[in-house]
């Protein structure tokens, strides 16, 4: 269970920049809950996600991750729990390391980097087993730098290094919004897969409304730092995309941007 | 990735590379006498160490240490003060200590006190300058007359070879450690972090941990080079590190010029060749007269033009484009 209790974030305080992104943000995500997160650009969705995973610190209030209060935490340290997945798909792999070597790398998420072989014999045949789940063809090119894999494909494998040890707690920002539209549904298949087979607690931003929808069972709406409303149960399942649009407009106070409403 | 290209278009692109070979070669065979040909060979081995430890940093880290000129003459002072004081096996030992030490403490100015990491190298080094005159009391010490790793091997392995076969073993140790090591699990952490540090830590790898343990393994191979080096001549200098940076990066982008693949063993077998055939060219050149006052002006020109090269490159295209234009 994740707990954020009125977490605010300010950048750049006490300049002419100063911008309130989170601002007094409560929210409870149970176990097992995948939720989906929206809001317009800016609207401090990526932040939220900053704050969870440690990459920025908050400025007040506290989360809790299982009851543990994690707010201190360091990002690496926070790592071993939570798994992550951003925008840009070279982010989350090492180019030039091969894909069992990534794999390695994710395999020994929140030990201790030892002395020990990298990547054990055992361990490859696990690799190989669940390359092949992604159904990608990855199984068979293990030994291939990342660098030289497509956009989708590294996606896809570092989906599978988040979740290759099941982290408490999966992020996804906007995870498919840089593919092509036919690998961002193969990607967002997988994702679908791979966190319902392990029942991981997930937090996905996404752009795309309709996924907002058809994607988990909470949806969240994010509108200048604050959560503006949520959606979820009886109400959720009947909703439309045009229901939301409405919903947003008279609750959020601006406007979904084009961007949103093309999707 | 697409299917294999023929052959022969592998033999093209290799042409260069197997000239450069070619030539190399031919120029060691007839324009040096034997003893030249195995003392470069030597030196390019004591000066493989060097060449392997800005590897660690310039290329596994990807972050400049400007330190080596500093921590090089750390290895010197302190493996020349013991031999002088009868025990070159612990002067070895200590010149490594002592680099890593050095190397963490650039490591820990960059990631921990958020110094940028080309004034971390420089004010380890300025430190260094001070501790290394400290060590040495004096500038020059002559090892003349005393014990060192070679002359203690002068018996085992023959009056001609003993030199080089100490260098090797030294150098074959440290590069199968090295090896050994980027393949565990701290060492794929440590290039995963030079190759993307976002994955590193969203994989619950204290990236900054890792960067410190890096400089430390560069400058303790960069100080273990100063030792060995200063035990091989027999002499130690507190001027012996100025310019080995500068020296240690030619003979990595020579190496590259060898070996493309981005793996580990080909990292490593490239520093090496490179800091070998660094050597050969430099004595080629002093054998048709350079002086050896231009062997560091020598070294800066490699990387200049090395580093310059792409924009050399566009630059005759450009050239060329708007001759090809002017004659239509
Ligand atoms: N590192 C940062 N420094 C300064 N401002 C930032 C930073 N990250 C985000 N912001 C600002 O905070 C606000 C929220 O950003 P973000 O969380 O990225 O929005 P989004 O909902 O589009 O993901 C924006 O106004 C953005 O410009
Ligand atoms: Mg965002």
């Amino acid at each position: 269970m994740l707990k954020l209790e009125n977490v605010s974030i300010t950048f750049n305080k006490g300049t002419v920049n100063e911008k309130k992104a989170l601002d007094n943000v409560s929210l409870t995500v149970e176990d097992g809950d995948f939720i989906t997160v929206i809001g317009s650009n800016g609207a401090g969705k990526s932040t939220l996600m900053n704050a969870v995973s440690g990459t920025y610190e908050i400025d007040k209030g506290k989360i809790f991750l299982d009851d543990k209060n994690i707010t201190r935490l360091k990002e690496y340290q926070r790592a071993r729990f939570i798994g992550r997945l951003f925008q840009d798909p070279l982010r989350g792999t090492a180019p030039n390391m091969t894909i069992e070597e990534n794999l390695g790398l994710a395999y020994s998420r929140g030990k201790r980097r030892s002395l020990n072989i990298g990547i054990k014999r055992k361990d490859l045949n696990l690799f190989r087993e669940k390359l092949s789940e992604l159904g990608l063809g990855l199984e068979d090119r293990m030994k291939t730098p990342v660098g030289l894999l497509s956009g989708g494909q590294r996606q896809a494998l570092t989906l599978l290094m988040a979740t290759i040890v099941t982290p408490k707690l999966l992020l996804l920002d906007e995870h498919t919004a840089a593919l092509d539209p036919k690998t961002a549904a193969k990607v967002m298949e997988i994702t679908e897969k791979i966190v319902k087979e392990n029942n991981i607690t997930t937090l996905m931003i996404t752009h795309n409304v309709s996924n907002a929808l058809a994607y988990g069972n909470r949806t969240i709406v994010l509108s200048q730092g604050r959560l503006a409303f949520a959606l979820e149960g009886e109400q959720r399942k009947n909703m439309t995309v045009e229901g939301l649009m409405k919903l947003y407009s008279d609750n959020a106070g601006d406007a979904f941007t084009d961007k949103m409403l093309l999707d | 990735m697409g299917p294999d290209k023929p052959t022969y278009k592998k033999i093209i692109r290799l042409a260069p590379k197997l000239i450069i070979v070619i030539a190399l070669l031919l120029l060691i065979n007839f324009t040096m006498m034997e003893s030249v040909v195995i003392g470069t060979l030597e030196k390019g081995l004591v000066f493989s160490l060097l060449a392997l430890g800005i590897f660690i940093s310039f290329r596994i880290l990807d972050i400049p240490d400007l330190s080596v000129d500093g921590t090089f003459t750390l290895g010197v002072a302190v493996s020349v003060m013991n031999a002088f004081n009868g025990s070159p096996i612990k002067g070895i030992i200590l010149a490594v200590v002592a680099g890593a030490v050095a190397g963490c403490v650039t490591g820990i100015l960059i990631t921990k006190l958020n110094v940028q990491p080309i004034l971390a190298g420089i004010i380890t080094m300025t430190a260094l300058y001070s501790i290394n005159l400290t060590i040495m009391e004096r500038p020059n010490i002559s090892l003349y007359r005393k014990d060192t790793i070679y002359t203690m091997a002068k018996d085992i392995f023959g009056e001609d070879y003993y030199k080089l076969v100490v260098s090797a073993i030294v150098l074959l140790i440290a590069s199968l450690l090295l090896f050994m090591f980027l393949k565990t699990q701290a060492g794929m952490s440590l290039r995963a972090t030079g190759d993307n540090e976002y994955m590193v830590r969203a994989s619950s790898i204290n990236s900054d941990r890792m960067k410190i343990l890096g400089f430390a393994i560069a400058n303790a191979l960069v100080s273990l080079s100063g030792a060995m080096y200063t035990q091989y001549s027999s002499a130690g200098d507190s001027n012996s590190g100025t310019g080995m940076l500068v020296v240690g990066l030619a003979s990595i982008i020579i190496g590259e010029i060898f070996f493309t693949k981005h793996t580990i063993l080909f990292g490593i077998l490239s520093a090496i060749t490179g800091a070998i055939a660094y050597r050969y060219i430099l004595a080629f050149a002093m054998n048709l007269g350079m002086d050896s006052n231009y062997t560091k002006l020598f070294s800066a020109v490699i990387v200049a033009v090395a580093i310059a090269l792409p924009a050399i490159k566009q630059l005759i295209g450009r050239t060329a484009k708007r001759f090809s234009k002017e004659n239509r």
